[in-house]
């Protein structure tokens, strides 16, 4: 350990013990200790920690990490069906490309002066974004979905003054943990249930809940279980008689070919631009959107950044800035509406440039490709003996419900055998939906071709075929 | 050429002659031509075709968008070059001396972590896996959990808040359950920060449903034992506060403070925001915490892409680990795996395990520099901005308000106070003029009692020489605050923009959030 104290590491230059020395000097001190000085002795750490030996070199660093990371067998080696939350769509090369640039990956929190670029990406992300959802206020990404959820839900709170909100009970198990949290103990939530023929919200339940106390009702499309739901208008019409907010949580990437959540009514919405141009980094790269109309009332309750586009001292010239940035907790930490802080910057950049790729066209190329997909792997599902899709007769987009209930086989049981060939099969649900039986969430998206489809459906009909060896 | 242990550079003035680069480039709309395309997915299969149909036909007719989104048609390179122009209009940590941005670490992310990062082995993991298909991924969460109870002291960590504001969130729910268990989350509804603290410490409590109490600065710079003492109660829920604060003085009276919040029954929450210079030094267990959290992507070097991803590593005593976020990962000697079974868990702060690139950054970080390293780390940190404390205080119209004569742990907030009142130039000016020499300057954030306030902290990245080149730039726009103030008001004159009609973006009839907003707006 001797040996390490006399190395300059490439990360700190003025460990070179002459410029230390210099620096010392200048300061008037001739021991770093010194510096220290307001910390009293009984606060000191007099031990050593107890980390492995530095990897000092570079190449040694790379070797072990690489070594670990070998452990993992990736959704690119295998087969991979799950989604629920984090999707594995193909993520063009200049979305990489763009978002590894050392100037928007290490920048931070610049002026609009020396930060243009970072003003304009955000803007024309929100822009992009605005068209796609058809609303004219998107904010600088927050954490994820579930944040973004929640704060839609604090928002509508806040605006109607009200402190109850109805949520789907379809919608992502994680995303109600993360809002009843966000939540508690402010904001009452109450579950509206869903058809369990359909997947559709039940409109009666929704009926004989809501109230003069409901600030909104929160609902998805699709569903967790994939399941679009065509009643957002009613559910709309319902909110709003009652003096409540519509809040609807949409994946963005279907919006090629399903109208936006606007459309029907929805006052606030939100999601995950994930599936634009992330990879899915075991879930690390989730990123959450808020879009509302451009309306006071709903933009001065946003506790996110959001980028406008002005006009600068010479005529003509873009100018960009964050817009009320009096209502954040940067410009007051009491007043300011929730809180904001460091949040997904960078995947909002990379999915503006994902949107400007795909353009109107590929976007809907994109949704009719994972349509036909789906649907495709549905039907060959649905043929097996043992397998039933609960929601069948509705329509679905990337996702649906797989029942193998009457089967001998557990989900476990099943994943377990795909795993075998090399095959992640669907997200098992049975232990989050137990209404439903013994289920998984299957994924489809663009990059599955008809010979990955065929080849789960060949699995799946090997292994529910096989002897129970119990 | 070179001097000896001095400075290198072969010209004699030391701020550069620089210009941002200004492409003029255009918002992306205004470069849209009908028809190009900018990239292509694969065909459906004919046999899919023939079975399925087209996909679409079979929606609910309410349901099916007849008209495409109004995105941006472009080419491939076109996008490609656009972004690259305004990345270019970007000024990264990795370009610019950033010591400016106080109160935030910039330092430098290694360029292996984010190759190690981008690798396939990690990038297409899917959270959902089979946890024997994730075991790499799983001892490295599991791993860095392991190192960071050596830096703080605890006992757990969980990496699911993704920034620093959704930690001390967490901590505010963590706080809650707490008292809750025992039927006292009603009563006990006040938590305790200093003002110097991140706003995040007063304003995400509230979201919890927590009153603030602030504690103000004495004349020391330091909130009083008798101040705390007022403040707290039987209401007091617990005490969240940042040690060093923001002005980089270091409350030595600390463990008085969690001692007195203890005493009454609250819990005390340590913001590890400016832990860049305490690595190693002191810990939080030492000072009495029951939880704490680190910003992966300041202190452990994990980059800060404009704004996020992020991640805040919440740590937590043997008595509070029952109220973590679910799931936790462990190892039993032979595996790495997800624990479920946590009895009083808050729930989830974020889907999944949080943000994992930000965790693998940080766990390679550290073990290129290990215990040893760590601490050279602080202790570098800590003596440039010592350095650059004793250089500022040389400029004219430069001060370090609060403990006169003494040293500073990694940040300084400075004021030019007396600057703007013999010159009438303010922060707001300074900042703007120091982008034409290729500096990032920030001022504050809340709270704005040190009158023009200015926060810079030069963590261990940067050289000797590149602080003084920051000198000098400062140097040269107070000499311009005195001898041609006119030039700062109006800078700055060198960067992509020039001054930015403000007053718009808090105008509703005229701010403009998307590009169809201002479309809309501008034909008025």
């Amino acid at each position: 350990m001797d040996k390490q104290k006399k190395i300059v590491h490439p990360y700190i230059p003025n460990s070179v013990p002459e410029i230390k020395q210099q620096m010392l000097e200048e300061i008037g001190i001739s021991d770093i200790n010194t510096l220290y000085e307001d910390i009293p002795e009984d606060l000191r750490f007099t031990g050593e920690m107890n980390l492995p030996d530095p990897l000092i070199s570079e190449y040694a660093l790379k070797r072990h990490v690489d070594q670990i990371l070998s452990k993992n067998q990736t959704c690119q080696e295998n087969l991979s069906f799950l989604g629920g939350d984090c999707w594995q769509h193909y993520v063009p090369a200049i979305c990489d490309e763009i978002n590894q640039r050392s100037e928007f990956l290490t920048a931070y929190a610049g002026e609009p002066y020396e930060d243009h670029g970072r003003f304009q990406t955000l803007f024309e992300y929100a822009s992009m974004m605005g068209e796609l959802l058809d609303m004219d206020v998107v904010n600088v990404p927050t954490y994820d979905w579930g944040q973004a959820a929640s704060t839609s839900i604090r928002m509508a709170a806040r605006i109607t003054r009200r402190t109850e909100v109805l949520v789907a009970e379809s919608i992502s198990p994680d995303r109600l943990l993360i809002i009843r949290n966000y939540c508690k103990p402010i904001i009452k939530i109450e579950l509206v249930k869903y058809d369990k023929k359909t997947g559709k919200l039940d409109i009666d339940d929704l009926k004989a809940k809501i109230s003069s106390n409901t600030a909104g009702i929160y609902f998805e499309n699709p569903s967790y279980h994939g399941c679009i739901e065509d009643q957002g208008k009613i559910i709309s019409d319902i909110a709003h008689t009652h003096g409540a907010l519509s809040l609807i949580g949409v994946d963005p990437i279907s919006l090629g070919i399903l109208i936006p959540p606007s459309n029907y009514g929805a006052d606030i919405v939100s999601g995950d631009i994930q599936g634009l141009g992330m990879h899915m980094q075991y879930g690390g790269s989730l990123a959450g959107f808020i879009a509302t109309r451009d309306e006071e009332r709903f933009v001065m309750e946003y506790p996110s950044r959001l980028f406008g586009i002005t006009t600068t001292a010479v005529e003509g010239e873009h100018g960009f800035g964050d817009v009320t940035y009096d209502r954040t907790s940067f410009h007051d930490r009491i007043e300011g509406k929730e809180f904001i802080g460091t949040a997904a910057a960078l995947w909002g950049i990379t999915a503006g440039v994902y949107l400007a790729l795909v353009g109107p066209q590929g976007i809907q190329e994109l949704g009719k490709l994972i349509m036909q997909k789906s649907q495709y792997a549905m039907k060959k599902l649905s043929e097996i003996e043992g397998v039933s899709i609960p929601f069948y007769a509705s329509s679905h987009f990337k996702e649906f419900v797989v029942d193998f209930s009457t089967s001998s086989k557990m989900v476990k049981e099943v994943n377990k055998a795909l795993l075998e060939e090399g095959i992640f099969g669907g997200k098992d649900i049975s232990k989050e939906f137990p209404e439903l039986g013994n289920c998984a969430v299957y994924c489809i998206t663009e990059i599955h071709t008809k010979e990955d489809i065929d080849r789960l459906v060949h699995a799946v009909d090997e292994c529910l075929k096989k002897e129970e060896p119990k | 050429m070179f001097e000896k242990g001095g400075t290198k550079m072969n010209r004699k003035n030391k701020v550069r002659n620089f210009h941002q680069a200004k492409w003029d480039e255009p918002v992306i709309f205004e470069l849209s031509n009908k028809g190009e395309r900018g990239i292509l997915f694969p065909e459906i299969e004919k046999e899919i075709e023939m079975d399925i149909g087209d996909g679409i036909s079979n929606l609910p007719k309410n349901m099916v968008r007849e008209q495409p989104p109004n995105l941006p048609e472009l080419s491939q390179m076109q996008v490609l070059k656009h972004y690259l122009r305004l990345s270019q209009q970007t000024l990264g940590a990795d370009l610019n001396v950033d010591i400016g941005q106080g109160t935030c670490t910039m330092k430098y992310s290694p360029k292996i972590n984010e190759k190690l990062a981008t690798s396939s082995k990690f990038t297409e993991l899917h959270p959902s896996q089979d946890e024997t298909t994730v075991q790499g991924i799983l001892e490295i969460i599991y791993k860095l959990d392991l190192f960071l109870r050596e830096i703080s002291g605890l006992d757990k960590f969980t990496f699911q808040p993704s920034g620093g504001s959704q930690a001390i969130f967490a901590i505010a729910s963590i706080i809650h359950a707490h008292h809750e268990a025992s039927g006292e989350s009603e009563k006990r509804d006040e938590i305790i920060t200093t003002m110097f603290s991140h706003p995040s410490d007063a304003a995400a409590p509230i979201v919890k449903g927590y009153k603030i109490i602030n504690i103000y600065p004495n004349e020391d710079g330091l909130p009083a034992v008798e101040a705390l003492e007022k403040a707290v109660s039987n209401r007091t829920a617990g005490l969240l506060i940042t040690n060093p604060e923001d002005t980089g003085i270091f409350n030595p009276k600390i463990r008085e403070f969690t001692r007195i919040v203890h005493e009454i029954g609250g819990v005390c929450g340590y913001d590890q925001a400016n832990a860049n210079g305490i690595l190693g030094i002191t810990r939080a267990k030492e000072a009495g915490f029951d939880l704490c959290f680190f910003n992966l992507h300041k202190t452990f070097s994990s980059p800060h892409g404009c704004g996020g991803p992020a991640a805040g590593a919440l740590g937590v005593t043997e008595e509070f680990i029952k109220y973590l976020p679910t799931p936790l990962v462990e190892f039993d000697e032979s595996k790495y795996f997800f624990n479920y079974d946590v009895p009083r868990s808050i729930g989830k702060v974020r889907a999944f395990y949080g943000v994992v690139p930000a965790i693998l950054k940080a766990y390679s970080w550290i073990m290129s520099l290990g215990s040893k390293g760590l601490r050279e780390v602080s202790e570098i940190a800590v003596l440039n901005n010592n350095y650059l404390l004793k250089k500022v205080l040389e400029l004219r119209g430069a001060s370090a308000p609060y403990a006169e004569g003494r040293h500073r742990i990694e940040q300084v907030r400075y004021s030019w106070d007396e600057l703007y009142r013999e010159t009438g130039v303010t922060t707001e000016d300074i900042t703007c003029r120091m982008v034409d020499f290729g500096f990032h300057m920030w001022s504050s954030h809340h709270p704005f009692i040190v009158p023009q306030p200015f926060t810079l902290e030069p963590t261990e990245s940067y050289s000797k020489a590149e602080i003084d080149e920051y000198i000098a730039g400062l140097k040269k726009v107070v000499e311009e605050a005195y001898e041609n103030p006119e030039i700062v008001k109006t800078a700055p004159h060198r960067s992509v923009v020039h001054k930015i009609d403000v007053d718009s973006l808090d105008d509703p009839t005229r701010w403009a959030i998307t590009w169809r907003a201002y479309l809309k707006k501008s034909k008025k």
